[in-house]
């Protein structure tokens, strides 16, 4: 295996526009966090895009920052913490999870689209791309969007790239949308409920007007692996407020009487258990575990999650997003990974499941990514085309290639 | 294709009965232009079909027959996106007007592409929730518009575009097959294909369903009326609002003329002293709000504001915005005709940008008045012109034109909210080179391999799938002559 580590956009052209005439097949390597994530389908050569680290731009008043593809997260995280700023959608650390070290890159992040807690009030790393410079399946080195928050000229493109797995063009530089960060912020915490009080508590709490910006239920064996709750041994219901001091400490109150109840985990506390929350710590029982993420159409969660329950060794499971987000683990021993019951509980409740954690044989036969409809299935595949005819980014990451 | 209009008409009569197909010139007149006047083009004919299935069938017959179609919704559009064409068939989505469902416990509501902007609101506001996105044609314009153009409001700085609010479609394409995008839950399980049908102009597909995210109302909010003596203090005033940590619901911002005409027009009593007046909005609960404007008076005092005015009621919150939201005619009532530009910049380089464009009216003769997302930095300079007088039309777009070009070189967009259309088409080479347009073109090809859909729209060139999928397109080609010039 060749390792390709460009340091220049002209460089990665030059290294697809060979690859994609030899029909070679290369991987794309920001840090590695992610590499378990996606179907199994290894590449013959790898780009490793390290090497766009830094190349920062950052006006905290315009709230917008530029960075390299290949900049650590982190470095990124703690710059904007230094303004008091961060990014809305709250990028979740999965080196647990995955068993990878640290959270990885920004092209990582906006590849994969994964989003942490705050997914329920600011939407995804695709709501927060405004624009990037990258370097298609042809080796054409091509831009879109902009430097500023508002902008329709042209097609999206930002938006098709997030969450395409590197899968139709290498990313170099990246532009986000920043945002300040919140002043303070507390959990109120309600104990014992089952999983359908828990979606009605955090329904009623999310429709109303107090801004939750993290709604989540931990059963009990959840509960007791997340640091704050150890010994209990009830399952809680988590609701989460952030903002400026005076707001906070009055819409905690209004809530707490508006659902009869629940304590109030202050501050340091409150942050510790989200980033718990984030990185699916609460989930992870074993380390040979699969683990499956469910994103059901959230009034449907509960019965989703009965009826995985009913029909699947489930280990351990727990819910985010209001019920928009289902965390399940899995006995490896499953059959087809649980592959079919999980996508036949979606199909009935609208919405879709990706197989997160699994082996390397299990990703490469199981469908990691939901399957499409055969119209969707055929647009996707002109898409990739039109990015990449050679098939040589990320081959096979998302779907296997399409046989023509 | 003219040789065949009557046999078209025909063919499009069997496919949609009773009054959905237009065919009398004096009923085609009504759809020969949207909200972008100066172009007018009287449709070949124009079909209104109600169904999806009608949908369909009229794509099919139009794709296998290589009709052109142009889709339509309110025809509002501000850049000549719902321009019809000589031999092309105008869609108009308008029979589309039901509201399918309000569904509270998944924050959404699925709606038909016809329903108007506001009639969302108002069809879940009884149950304490609204949708976010509020463009001040919002009476009028559809969402099936709002989502091809990706339309914006004074309240997106905090609760986003179109793009961020919408979760589903039920789309058809130029084939004539539906496909379904997102839906009630979060994320798409395979790459963002709605992400991607956000704002692009009506030329990937006909949306035939909209799945909206809904928002419960704020308890409250207040407004902020401040006027400045310059328009640098507004600037800073607002930048050191965000760098505060304080996204407001609304931050809008007006120049003198654009006072003065919303002054004359509606007496919210804005100070007309002011060469700046910032509307700040804070929402949410009374405790966030009071505080809020309390810190937002503060940063305001500092920035040299020369007048400070808190809403203390509703009635005086909506009479701060009745000025803003009427800016439009208000500032058509100083002119015969006025031309809206909608660049964006990088808020920084605001006073910049307005000192150009000061000397580009001296240079253009013709005045112009700014209303401003100053939160964003959305620009809408109104160029005000008098098309009866000769070459005056013609200044105003070239006068346009340079403003666009001035927000492309310090730093910004050629369009941050109105869309590429046909209007800004020629500009687009400012902000991309030949290969990032090829590379929009080939996802256009993907859709509509025939280029059969709202051609002529945003590219500068029409599109040769063909050519692009074949060989390696290199830049600087000849724009292709057979593009109709306006
Ligand atoms: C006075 C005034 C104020 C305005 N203020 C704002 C503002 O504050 N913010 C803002 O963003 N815009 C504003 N606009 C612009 C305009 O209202 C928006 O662009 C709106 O979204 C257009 O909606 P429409 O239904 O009128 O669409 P149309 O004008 O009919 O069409 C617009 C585009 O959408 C396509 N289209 C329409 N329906 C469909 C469909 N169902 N499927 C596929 N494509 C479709 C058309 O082909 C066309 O390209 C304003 C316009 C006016 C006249």
């Amino acid at each position: 295996m060749t390792i390709h580590k460009p340091q220049q956009r002209a460089d990665v052209a030059e290294i697809i526009t060979q690859a994609s005439a030899d029909g070679t097949a290369l991987a794309i390597v920001g840090a590695g966090s992610k590499l378990g994530l996606g179907r199994h389908a290894p590449c013959a050569d790898q780009l490793d895009m390290s090497g766009f680290a830094g190349g920062l731009d950052y006006q905290p008043s315009e709230l917008v920052l530029s960075a390299g593809a290949g900049t650590p997260l982190a470095q990124i995280e703690a710059l904007l913490a230094e303004n008091r700023q961060m990014l809305a959608f709250e990028p979740p650390d999965w080196s647990g999870l995955l068993g990878a070290g640290g959270s990885g890159t920004l092209g990582g992040v906006i590849a994969t689209n994964i989003a942490g807690p705050r997914r329920v009030k600011s939407g995804a790393p695709r709501d927060h791309f405004l624009g990037f410079h990258g370097v298609n399946g042809r080796g054409d080195m091509f831009k879109a969007g902009g430097r500023v928050v508002k902008n329709v000229t042209g097609y999206d493109l930002a938006k098709i790239q997030a969450g395409a797995f590197g899968t139709l063009a290498v990313l170099t530089d990246i532009t986000l949308k920043v945002v300040p960060a919140p002043e303070t912020s507390v959990t109120l915490v309600l104990r014992g409920e089952d999983e359908q009080a828990a979606f009605a508590s955090m329904t009623r709490a999310l429709n109303s007007p107090h801004e939750v910006s993290g709604a989540a239920f931990l059963p009990a064996a959840a509960a007791a692996r997340a640091g704050g709750f150890g010994g209990d041994a009830t399952s809680v219901t988590l609701l989460r407020l952030e903002g400026h001091g005076p707001s906070v400490a009055f819409r905690a109150g209004a809530l707490a009487s508006m659902l009869a109840g629940g304590d109030v985990l202050p501050e340091a506390a409150s942050l510790a258990l989200w980033r718990e929350i984030a990185c699916v710590q609460p989930l992870l029982q074993r380390t040979d575990s699969l683990v499956w993420k469910l994103n059901p159409q959230p009034s449907r969660a509960a019965s989703v999650l009965a009826e995985v329950q009913a029909r699947l060794p489930v280990t351990s499971c727990f819910m985010d997003w209001g019920g928009g987000l289902l965390w399940i683990e899995l006995d490896p021993a499953v059959p087809d990974a649980g592959a079919g019951v999980m996508r036949e509980a979606l199909a009935r409740a609208g919405g879709h499941a990706m197989l997160v954690r699994a082996s390397e044989a299990l990703r490469a036969q199981v469908p990691v990514f939901a399957p499409l409809e055969a119209g969707l299935a055929r647009l996707t595949a002109r898409i990739k085309a039109a990015y990449d005819p050679a098939d040589v980014l990320n081959c096979g990451r998302m779907y296997p290639p399409v046989v023509s | 294709m003219l040789a065949r209009r009557h046999d078209i008409v025909a063919h499009l009569r069997a496919l949609v009965p009773g009054e959905g197909v237009i065919d009398a010139e004096i009923e085609r007149r009504a759809y020969e232009s949207d909200g972008l006047t100066a172009y007018r083009q009287l449709p070949m004919v124009v079909v209104l079909p109600s169904t999806t299935a009608e949908v369909v069938a009229v794509l099919r017959y139009c794709h296998a027959e290589g009709i052109k179609v142009v889709p339509r919704g309110a025809g509002t559009s501000l850049s000549g996106g719902a321009l019809p064409l000589e031999d092309g068939v105008l869609l108009g989505l308008g029979k589309f007007k039901k509201v399918l469902e309000i569904d509270i416990a998944n924050r959404c509501a699925v709606v038909q592409p016809g329903v108007t902007n506001l009639a969302i609101t108002q069809a879940v506001q009884g149950e304490g929730f609204y949708y976010a996105p509020d463009p001040s044609s919002q009476i009028a314009c559809t969402i099936g518009g709002n989502v091809a153009e990706n339309s914006g409001g004074v309240h997106c700085l905090k609760y986003g575009l179109t793009t961020n609010n919408v979760i589903g479609v039920e789309m058809v394409t130029m084939e004539g097959e539906v496909l379904r995008l997102g839906g009630k839950h979060y994320d798409a399980g395979g790459l963002d294909l709605l992400g991607v049908m956000v704002g692009s102009e009506g030329l990937l597909g006909v949306v035939t369903e909209v799945t909206v995210r809904i928002l419960p109302k704020p308890p409250g909010a207040r407004a902020l009326l401040i006027g400045f003596p310059d328009v640098e203090g507004a600037g800073a005033c607002v930048a050191a609002i965000i760098a505060a940590g304080i996204i407001p619901g609304g931050m809008e911002m007006m120049d003198k003329l654009a006072i003065e005409a919303a002054e004359a027009f509606v007496h919210a009593n804005y100070p007309l002293d002011a060469e700046a007046l910032l509307i700040v909005e804070l929402d949410g609960c009374e405790a966030e709000v009071n505080h809020l404007v309390a810190a937002v008076e503060d940063l305001a005092r500092h920035h040299g504001a020369s007048s400070i005015r808190a809403s203390t009621s509703e009635e005086e919150r909506l009479l701060f915005w009745a000025g803003r939201k009427a800016a439009f005619p208000a500032v058509g009532r100083l002119s015969p005709d006025y031309y809206c530009m909608d660049g964006t910049i990088p808020r920084q380089r605001l006073t910049q940008v307005l000192a150009r464009m000061k000397q580009l009216e001296a240079r253009y003769r013709l005045r112009v008045a700014n209303v401003f997302h100053a939160g964003d930095g959305n620009l809408h300079p109104l160029i005000l012109y008098d098309a009866n007088q000769p070459g005056e039309l013609e200044r105003a777009e070239a006068f346009g034109s340079d403003i666009l070009r001035l927000c492309v070189e310090v730093g910004g967009v050629l369009t941050g909210e109105h869309g590429v259309g046909v209007e800004k088409r020629d500009l687009m080479d400012t902000m991309f080179d030949a290969v990032d347009l090829d590379q929009q073109l080939r996802l256009k090809c993907a859709f509509d391999a025939q280029s059969l859909l709202n051609p002529g729209k945003v590219f500068p060139q029409l599109c040769n799938c063909a050519e692009l999928g074949r060989v390696h397109v290199k830049g600087g080609q000849t724009r292709f002559p057979e593009l109709p010039r306006f």
